[in-house]
């Protein structure tokens, strides 16, 4: 009989394990055996880790049983397969890294190994991180757990989607323009991008390193706040992470969001929005008043021209980030006679379409001749969205907005034409471009059954404001969450 | 050809490594001469995932460079990439400093020489950057060692101030013991922590347009740098004169054929697509960092030379030649403890050590003995318990057997004779055996002294007291 | 429409630039591709930015600075593990011709 352990949220599942109620092992096993239940129709992971993941959960047991058990210890997570996992294949969802196999820990592979928590296996994902369906991975689209002829989001979908089918209690993914938060919404798990530099991205697969932020996946706002603690704080190996202490994020769910001051900008709710998504949040907005909480009008003018600037400013990143993939020191290569060939035939070869769009566009925007007027426009518009938020914040606690405009989009909907692909993450890319912490929950569900996610964005470093008012609103139980029919 | 009707103007970028023990963004060593991708690691190996983390020895060094050449120290500045693709470039870009490098404008000043008069060069900027790993061309296939890759380098950019190879080499060689000085960089061409581009043209005389330039990659050697040079200029001149336009070309040095070649491929044929490294946050350097820099900075060449003439009484030739060499100018400053003559110690470098030196091909702390002794030599001569001429025996036969100084004079039998009865006594015998000659001097024939004191210091087997001989010789010659 | 706003001989050089290689087909697809983004991102060209300044960072100024100690023992078998080609403990590519 299954025991269903695999469906606990990390708070229950700790508590049960420090009773020695459960084993971490009955815990993985739990959820390997979702996982090879259902993964060949979901394709949430790239690279299941049975074995080592049991080994992981008996070591956990160990420590469980002598008492010295940090939060996470023993609780079966998934990874997006943009983290380095010492001797475990990441590929970044790419031909170019099918097998490669890094020699070191990612930062919070590390510190989530410390903590003893047991990885389950790398997640699909949208390949080097530039998709918003995961449909751009060379090891076929992650599927929706509640639809499965739609999309999980991207470009962290496989970790979205683990977590909403239950094959793992929490997850890892990256967040560049929105690719936490859209999966989160799209699949209805709760997942955060903390402030730019909170957590460190040593050992994270680089997109556009002056916008990727790390972030966790979780069923509820209280296990993602316990994730993240473990993940945040200073790494001497990332010179742009931040000193500052890490607050016990979950010591932060009060459970109160009276007097909070919240914003609703009003360039988020726009023409061409599902009905179904704008009706959602206002009646979750009208539920944060019912808690005690304000709401204010504010303006974010430059919203229109997020996109924009984040494709200029996020592909010239990627243009160099990904200039290392050249078959020499790892990954394919294409044989060739000159190296300048080798290069070429290898790259061609091993980047999918949509990443060799991004380089192409990224290379324009920094050529000769036409940096000016592209990517150093794009990072003086960044300036202007930065201001806006700033502007903003002088009003309100923190800013309430949809995630996406619509809810899970049909598999192919969008593949056809790229621009209608990154209009989806119209909502999330100024989040990225301010280094703001950023939060979806979800808030409800649309005539068909698939998640509507709620967006709770926060000034730099407001991380335990945006989860406290998250909790609370989680906790008035005004939405019924519903399992995914998977 | 007229090669007087025309001007050279050559600017040189000289990249030096420097002397940290670890690299530039990671903790891998910077040992020359390891194995094979020994000295690698994720980092410098552009794993992906990877980030950088600055050596702040590297920046003090560099800001060292910059005070020393009179720059102006950036306060803020941000470290750029710089895109090209080349299998010894990992990350596909080099992190490097563009649009603010951390020492602006500054120069190195040429003491004047045979070939000149004193000249002021200008820099344009110092900054900081990483280096590549190297390429080793085998027969069907070329190998990639990434040791030397991250290792910090200073690009050091002059003005086009240069106008022959001469003043090139002139300026290098200034630039070169000034990097050695400060223990910026151990400037050492061989290993590849030397190298030098140059940029030349030329323009007629009087001309205030410069001419379309050539630039001359990864020279490393001085003579090569000349040699260069002087071979770029002719070559251009002469396609001048014929009436042909010099075309912006890059160039390899050839130094078997003694040319310059266009470089073949089109690697260099590129746009660097310059823009801020998003993975570090930019470099600030505080006015009290500066400071403490200035506080620990070793002594200038210029300074040492100042202080060598006025206060060890050298002349001005004397202390140029022993500071052109950091080592030798401290050789010369352990030699002198105890000694009163401090002349003849530089005499004694210049001459004595720096021909064995030179002679060895070794640098001066493996080529002859420890400072120390050739003090204690120099001591015995002050002491006149050797005379010059034995001291210049025993010298060689202390860096062949690396005896000390006591110990050869001794074992050669070289001290000197200051017995006055010995002396008084071989003079006598000189004389009795010399009367026409005796006679002579005393009628007159001063040049005959110099004979008698010859032959005095030949009855004496060369070892007795020239002084003594001298007062005792003239008694007796006066009668 | 505008004139597009990348020609197939410039989608070329950025081609080789990314080191990229590109089939005829592909070229054009990607020409199409870029010159629908170009033209959308034409609209920055409403702001005036001239007295605004870039955002290249959003985190703190003033870098971290290690140490100068060396911390990597060698491991030169590691970081060959993934070598595509190898020879000895170098990594092999075609000859380089400068």
């Amino acid at each position: 009989m299954p025991s269903e352990l695999n469906k606990l949220t990390i708070a229950e599942a700790a508590a049960r394990l420090r009773k020695r109620d459960i084993s971490a092992r009955e815990l993985t096993r739990d959820c390997l055996d979702r996982i090879a239940a259902i993964d060949r129709k979901l394709n949430a992971f790239i690279t299941v880790c049975d074995t080592d993941a049991l080994a992981q959960a008996d070591a956990a047991d160990k420590r469980l049983a002598s008492g010295d058990a940090p939060a996470l210890c023993g609780i079966p997570l998934g990874i997006k397969d943009i983290y380095a996992t010492a001797g475990v294949r990441t590929t970044c969802a790419s031909r170019i890294l099918e097998n490669f196999v890094p020699p070191f820990d990612a930062t919070v592979i590390e510190r989530l190994r410390a903590d003893g928590a047991v990885f389950v296996g790398k997640t699909n994902m949208d390949e080097f991180a530039m998709g918003s369906s995961t449909e751009n991975s060379a090891f076929g689209p992650t599927l929706n757990p509640h639809d499965l002829s739609r999309v999980a989001g991207g470009s962290s979908g496989g970790s979205a989607a683990a977590v909403a089918a239950h094959e793992c209690l929490g997850a890892l993914g990256t967040d560049t323009g929105g690719s936490i938060r859209e999966p989160a919404s799209f699949c209805g798990v709760v997942g955060i991008k903390p402030t730019y530099s909170r957590v460190s991205r040593y050992g994270v697969v680089a997109y556009a390193s002056s916008l990727d932020q790390v972030g966790p996946f979780a069923k509820s706002v209280r296990d993602a706040a316990i994730i993240l603690r473990t993940l945040a704080g200073v790494d001497p190996r990332d010179s742009t992470c931040s000193a500052r202490a890490v607050p016990d994020y979950a010591a932060a769910l009060t459970g109160d969001a009276k007097g909070l001051r919240i914003g609703v900008p009003r360039e988020y709710f726009v023409e061409g929005m599902q009905p179904e998504v704008e009706q959602s949040i206002r009646a979750a907005l009208k539920n944060f008043q019912s808690l005690g909480a304000s709401l204010v009008d504010i303006s974010l003018p430059h919203t229109g021209y997020a996109i924009a600037a984040y494709y200029l400013v996020a592909t010239a990143e990627a243009s160099a980030n990904l200039a290392r993939y050249d078959g020499i020191r790892y990954g394919l290569r294409v044989g060739a006679d000159d190296h300048i060939a080798l290069y070429q035939s290898t790259r061609a070869k091993g980047f999918g379409a949509e990443v060799k769009r991004r380089i192409m566009l990224g290379t324009f925007a920094l050529s000769a001749g036409y940096y000016d007027a592209y990517y150093l426009k794009g990072q003086k518009v960044r300036t202007l969205i930065r201001n806006d938020f700033e502007r903003a914040f002088e009003k309100c606690d923190l800013i309430v907005t949809p995630v996406a405009p619509t809810t899970a989009f049909k598999l192919g909907e969008k593949t056809a034409d790229p621009l209608t692909m990154y209009l989806s993450d119209i909502f999330t890319i100024s989040v990225n471009l301010a280094g703001l912490p950023g939060m979806s929950i979800p808030v409800g569900y649309d005539a068909n059954n698939l998640p509507i996610g709620m967006q709770l964005i926060g000034p730099p470093f407001s991380e335990e404001t945006i989860l406290r008012a998250g909790d609370a609103w989680e906790r008035a139980g005004a939405l019924k969450p519903r399992q995914p029919a998977i | 050809m007229n090669r007087d009707a025309y001007e050279a103007v050559i600017g040189l970028e000289v990249h030096t490594h420097l002397l940290t023990k670890s690299k530039l963004f990671c903790g891998c060593s910077t040992t020359f001469g390891a194995g094979p991708n020994e000295n690698v690691c994720p980092v410098c190996m552009g794993m992906p995932g990877v980030l950088p983390v600055l050596n702040r020895r590297a920046v003090e060094l560099a800001i060292r460079m910059g005070l020393a050449a009179h720059c102006e120290i950036t306060a803020y500045s941000i470290f750029d990439r710089k895109s090209y693709f080349y299998p010894d470039l990992p990350k596909g870009y080099q992190i490097s400093q563009y649009e603010t490098p951390i020492c602006k404008g500054g120069y190195i000043d040429l003491p004047a020489s045979g070939n000149g008069e004193a000249r002021r060069i200008h820099l344009t900027r110092i900054h900081i950057e990483e280096d590549a790993g190297k390429n080793i061309h085998a027969e069907n296939s070329s190998l990639v060692d990434f040791n030397r890759s991250g290792v910090p380098l200073v690009e050091i950019v002059s003005e086009p101030d240069l106008r022959s190879a001469d003043e090139a080499g002139a300026y290098l060689r200034q630039l070169r013991a000034i990097l050695r000085y400060v223990e910026a960089s151990d400037g050492k061409m061989e290993e590849g922590s030397f190298r030098c581009d140059c940029n030349v043209s030329v323009r007629k005389r009087g001309a205030t347009e410069y001419g379309v330039k050539t630039e001359i990659k990864n020279l490393n050697s001085f003579r090569f740098v000349e040699d260069a040079i002087e071979y770029e200029i002719g070559r251009q001149i002469e396609l001048i004169e014929s009436g042909g336009k010099v075309p912006q070309e890059t160039h390899l040095w050839d130094p078997a054929r003694k040319e310059t070649r266009p470089m073949r491929s089109k690697e260099y044929a590129n746009d660097y697509r310059y823009f801020p490294e998003p993975d570090l946050p930019p470099l600030v350097v505080t006015p009290a960092m500066v400071e403490n820099v200035r506080a620990t900075m070793p002594e200038l060449p210029a300074a040492r030379r100042d202080r060598y003439v006025k206060e060890l009484g050298l002349t001005d030739y004397e202390a140029g030649v022993l500071i052109a060499d950091r080592e030798v100018a401290d050789y010369f400053e352990a030699t002198l403890p105890g000694l009163k003559n401090r002349k003849s110690a530089a005499n004694w470098v210049m001459t004595e050590v720096l021909r064995v030196v030179h002679d060895s091909g070794k640098p001066i702390g493996e080529a002859v003995p420890p400072p120390a002794e050739v003090g204690m030599l120099l001591h015995m001569i002050e002491e006149q318990k050797v005379s010059l001429n034995a001291a210049k025996t025993a010298f060689p036969a202390m860096v062949k057997s690396g005896k000390g100084a006591a110990a050869v004079i001794a074992e050669l039998g070289l001290a000197q004779v200051s017995d006055e009865g010995a002396i008084a006594a071989a003079i006598d015998k000189v004389l009795a055996a010399e009367p026409d000659k005796l006679a002579e001097y005393r009628a007159g024939r001063d040049k005959l002294y110099g004979f008698f004191v010859g032959a005095v210091m030949k009855a004496m087997g060369g070892k007795a007291n020239p002084k003594m001989i001298n007062d005792l010789l003239r008694a007796k010659l006066a009668g | 429409m505008a004139e597009s706003k990348i020609t197939l001989e410039q989608v070329r050089h950025v081609a080789l630039l990314a080191r990229l290689e590109l089939t005829p087909a592909e070229e054009e697809r990607m020409r199409a591709d870029m010159a629908e983004m170009l033209d959308y991102v034409d609209k920055l060209a409403e702001l005036d930015t001239a007295n605004v300044a870039p955002t290249a960072q959003v985190g703190e100024a003033g870098t971290p600075m290690r140490d100068d100690e060396r911390t990597n023992p060698p491991a030169a078998e590691a970081m060959l593990a993934n070598a595509p080609s190898r020879d000895r403990n170098y990594f092999k590519v075609p000859k380089i011709i400068e």
